[in-house]
């Protein structure tokens, strides 16, 4: 495919240079006329019963047009399980619950109303600590079920619970084992653009909600869902994003916010927008949730794997989102990571009182790799096996069927982790400097689609108009991956348009087809597939067009020059050339014969013949429009959590070197190589952006990022005490490239938004433990934690 | 609250705010002007995505009180490109080196760069990054942040 002229080549995001001037509408920009804003007021309290809410004071503030809270608004359930309702009644769980909202005509009146709700609680005792809130007698924090039946227990009933092979012969077969605990805590998406959308209605009802989600499919069902409860029954619901900053998780899910800045803006009748600011991004959204692991794997004299045992305990916080079906994600490395026989994989989700979780990059693989990755380190050394060697011997192979029956395509993962291995002069290093170390660590990750729901599709349309300008109807969203550039790249090379050709519209339920949403590195390979089978349906009308308009346009051409020139003489044709759409091609706008590229007769713009197309006589016009619905021959999970979710998978391995400063506690990353198996980089620049924002974040999450929770308040919701890196906290990422030119992908290609974090986190433990001997199981390694091993690793000797 | 008349120099025009005096220059850029490029991702100075140059220093607008803009040259990313819209260096290379991803970070980000460049057209790695190091980023890990900066560099040269 060394023909290709636009994929694989670093087009640059030129579509985009509205960000550049300060032009893209962002929700923060979005003013529709007569809008109204909306204000949240939460919690005093963990958990607490409310006695009393009085609005009448808000009410009566000048300016104020709407003041909802649980007691004026239908009782309706949302949520993955359904466990809460838009505002607040009765019993409040966790601080950011949501007791009353405002609607006003500034955001400065709406913020004084909610000064004037009087709410009085009576404070309920709480539980934060999920083991504490999972033995019996612990205070429940929800005490009856969706039906209304009485509870006995903070567990969701939701048995992750994962089996393959026989882990009692596992573990006889084991010359060495392992065995750990390690955790890992809440972490805040840190999107820069905080959370928001504005709702209108018409006055039919019908909703259109300005949104920046990243499911605007499912956004929309959820909605219509409440609305049947909230006598809506049978109206539409349109959502469309504005440009959108940053998601990482946050917007897979249909938030409270969502569902007051509705009832606000039905009440009032006026489009009513809520948006966040940084603290309530903070206390208000979901974070990735904190898990607690304990984790046993053993392996053979020669080093090969003989089981994984491997048991997960997260804290749900107050409601369910989407953060309770990580497990189901987490099993994927516990299960897929390397070739293991026998394994078994339980997670138990749990209420507390703390701030309910959610899905953040990675879903789940980030906390379980973490685990995996630091066993595999420790067992290498009991059984005395370079760390990296024992990687290659458990290797996953292309063809390999893995124990939660994933089938493995085309598989990079040797490959990186030996190009890892040299860049790092890892022979040379392991061990054998002071302070100073190495580490490593693989991952597996869905990169064809991830089948969630029944359908994993991606709907696509393609219009082409007379110039022959693209209009391509994306059914996904675009949250800063580059999805503009890069499906137009791929559009332009599958059509033989040139990408500037092409103006997208991303995902408006009004006007694209059905999409499952981008989440799971799913984007590029999703759309990338639907693009293609629509460029082909579209192609093939433009080429049917041609076959019956050449002849006329060449005949017209010959008119035109003997008008012009008297002695001209039609050359003799062979028309047999252009005689079926088959035996033309479209290449960088020009139609042209496939058995006679260069024919200086036979070769047309592209818009020439559309032209001719639509110009003609009545019954006779011709518009090119295509279709197509990609939904990948994969399986959901079935009751014993198998099932080939995702039609190919990424791998890949990140190696670190570390100094870790024995005094301070301080650890400097001086290298860090991240390879991964893209299967093609459709655009290298942009495919290196993801593994250089990602090996970043996953940094973080190694060293410094943690949502410090107290009595289920989050103490510290600004970027002062909430440590993101800064552009001064050097981390040298080297990105390294493996194609393995997945049959499946589009060109080739699969997903890599999340993959480039999941490995991050455990080689730069894995590395510091090889620098200083000493291991942090409990995510982030901060100097702190590192200065007390020390010490404790100092008194032990 | 009564208020306040402020004249200031906004991207070149001389231009008069009448806000409430406790407006931030922020709020009067996004609210009084209806300029969407400085953008608030904190409103206490801690992102840098409200970055502006004022008299060519980059500064958070965010918390700059709008009485004391009176008589000060602010810029902000609306006034960075040329006035026929061709684009500034700085914002060629962001294009071009995926410099930019979600965008939010971007105004503030090239605001920071571009007041770094003004005074030191040949900055060092660690220049760069001193002069971002208020604009927090979520999305680049900045490392094409900096390639993009360091190319503008390099364009602005070869153009003089």
């Amino acid at each position: 495919m060394s023909d290709l002229l636009y994929v694989g080549k670093n087009v640059p995001r030129t579509i985009e240079v509205d960000k550049v001037t300060g032009r893209a509408i962002y929700i923060n920009d979005l003013k529709r006329p007569g809008m109204l804003y909306g204000k949240i007021l939460y919690s005093k309290y963990a958990h607490a019963r409310i006695k009393n809410v009085d609005i009448s004071k808000a009410e009566k503030l000048p300016g104020v047009r709407a003041v909802l809270s649980g007691y004026n608004i239908p009782d309706v359930r949302v949520g993955f399980l359904k466990d809460q309702t838009v505002l607040k009644k009765g019993i409040v769980r966790q601080f950011r619950d949501e007791v009353a909202a405002v609607a006003a005509i500034s955001e400065e009146i709406a913020e004084e109303a909610l000064g004037l709700i009087e709410v009085e609680y009576e404070e309920l005792p709480a539980v934060f600590d999920p083991i504490e809130a999972m033995k019996e007698g612990a205070t429940l924090v929800h005490e009856v079920d969706v039906r209304g039946k009485p509870v006995t227990s903070n567990i969701i009933p939701l048995p992750w619970k994962f089996k393959a092979g026989d882990i009692e012969q596992g573990q006889k077969d084991s010359a060495y084992v392992v065995k750990d605990s390690l955790t890992t805590t809440w972490i805040n998406q840190c999107c820069m653009g905080t959370s928001g959308c504005v709702a209108e209605f018409d006055m039919n009802n019908n909703l259109t909600l300005y949104n920046q989600t990243n499911v605007p499919f499912l956004d929309k069902q959820r909605i219509v869902e409440y609305f049947a409860g909230i006598g809506l029954k049978g109206q539409n619901v349109r959502v469309v994003n504005v440009t959108v900053g940053g998601s990482f998780g946050t917007k897979l899910d249909t938030d409270i916010y969502e569902f007051i800045s509705i009832q606000l803006a039905l009440k009032t009748r006026k489009p009513v927008k809520v948006l966040f600011n940084r603290e309530e991004e903070f206390q208000a959204l979901p974070p990735r949730q904190p898990a607690r692991f304990t984790i046993e794997q053993g392996c053979d004299k020669e080093g090969r794997l003989t089981f994984r045992k491997s048991e997960a305990i997260l804290d749900n916080g107050a409601y369910t989102s989407w953060g309770v079906t990580t497990p189901s994600v987490m099993m994927m490395p516990m299960s897929s990571l390397y070739r293991v026989p026998n394994v078994s994989f339980e997670a138990t989700c749990v209420y507390t009182n703390n701030i309910y979780c959610q899905a953040m990059r990675g879903y789940g693989n980030p906390q379980a790799t973490f685990a995996v990755e630091v066993s595999m380190d420790r067992l290498a050394e009991k059984a005395g096996i370079d760390p990296a060697e024992l990687r290659l011997i458990n290797s996953n192979q292309s063809g390999d069927i893995t124990p939660m029956r994933l089938k493995i395509t085309s598989c990079g993962l040797e490959e990186c982790i030996n190009s890892v291995k040299k860049k790092l002069d890892w022979g040379g290093k392991k061990k054998k400097q002071k302070s100073r170390g190495v580490g490593m660590a693989s991952l597996i990750h869905v990169a064809g689609g991830a089948r969630v729901y029944l359908s994993d599709g991606h709907g696509m349309m393609i219009k082409i108009d007379q110039n022959g300008h693209v209009d391509v109807l994306e059914s996904g969203t675009d949250q800063g991956q580059g999805s503009p550039t890069v499906i137009s790249q791929i559009i332009a090379e599958a059509l033989g348009f040139k990408p500037e050709d092409i103006s997208l519209t991303f995902g408006d339920t009004g006007l694209c087809l059905w999409d499952a949403g981008t989440h799971a590195s799913r984007h590029t390979f999703m759309a990338g597939n639907a693009a293609i089978r629509a460029c082909e349906k579209a192609k093939r009308q433009i080429l049917e067009i041609a076959v019956e308009k050449i002849p006329g346009l060449i005949k017209g051409n010959f008119k035109r020059k003997k008008r012009k020139d008297p002695d001209f003489v039609e050359p003799d044709l062979d028309y047999n050339l252009i005689s079926g759409p088959e035996k033309l091609d479209i290449r960088d706008r020009m139609v042209f014969p496939k058995a006679a590229p260069d024919h200086p007769y036979f070769k047309f713009e592209v818009s020439d013949i559309l032209r001719s197309g639509l110009h003609v006589g009545v019954g006779e016009s011709k518009v090119v429009v295509a279709d197509a619905f990609y939904d990948p021959p994969t399986e959901n999970l079935d009751r014993e959590m198998k099932g080939n979710l995702s039609l190919t998978y990424a791998f890949g391995a990140t190696g670190v070197e570390v100094e870790v400063d024995e005094e301070t506690g301080k650890v400097k990353i001086l290298n860090l190589f991240a390879a991964h198996d893209v299967g093609k980089a459709i655009n290298p620049t942009l495919v290196k952006g993801q593994i250089y924002g990602a090996a970043y974040m996953g940094a973080g999450y190694a060293l410094t990022e943690e949502m410090l929770v107290e009595n289920g308040r989050v103490m510290n919701p600004n970027f002062r005490d909430y440590k993101m890196l800064t552009a001064k906290d050097i981390i040298p990422v080297d990105p390294i490239l493996i194609e393995t030119d997945e049959k499946d992908g589009p060109f080739g290609a699969k997903g890599i938004g999340e993959p480039g974090l999941v490995p991050t986190a455990p080689a730069i433990a894995n590395a510091i433990y090889d620098a200083i001997g000493v291991r942090i199981n409990d995510l982030p390694i901060t100097p702190e934690k590192i200065i007390t091993a020390l010490k404790e690793k100092k008194k032990q000797n | 609250m009564k208020n306040i008349s402020v004249t200031f120099t906004l991207n070149g025009d001389l231009v008069t705010a009448e806000v409430p005096p406790n407006w931030t220059l922020l709020k009067t850029l996004r609210e009084y002007f209806e300029l969407t490029g400085p953008k608030e991702g904190c409103g206490v100075g801690e992102c840098g995505a409200c970055t502006v140059i004022m008299d060519g220093d980059a500064i958070n607008s965010c918390i700059y009180p709008i009485p004391e803009v009176e008589g000060k040259t602010v810029t902000t990313i609306e006034g960075v490109a040329d006035k026929d819209g061709t684009l500034h260096p700085l914002q060629k290379a962001f294009l071009e080196n995926n410099g930019v991803q979600c965008g939010f970070c971007t105004s503030g980000m090239i605001m920071s760069a571009k007041a770094l460049l003004d005074q030191n057209s040949e900055p060092t790695e660690d220049q760069i990054r001193t002069s971002i190091a208020g604009n927090l980023c979520r999305c680049t890990g900045y490392v094409q942040i900096v390639d993009s900066i360091e190319k503008a560099a390099e364009m602005i040269k070869e153009k003089k």
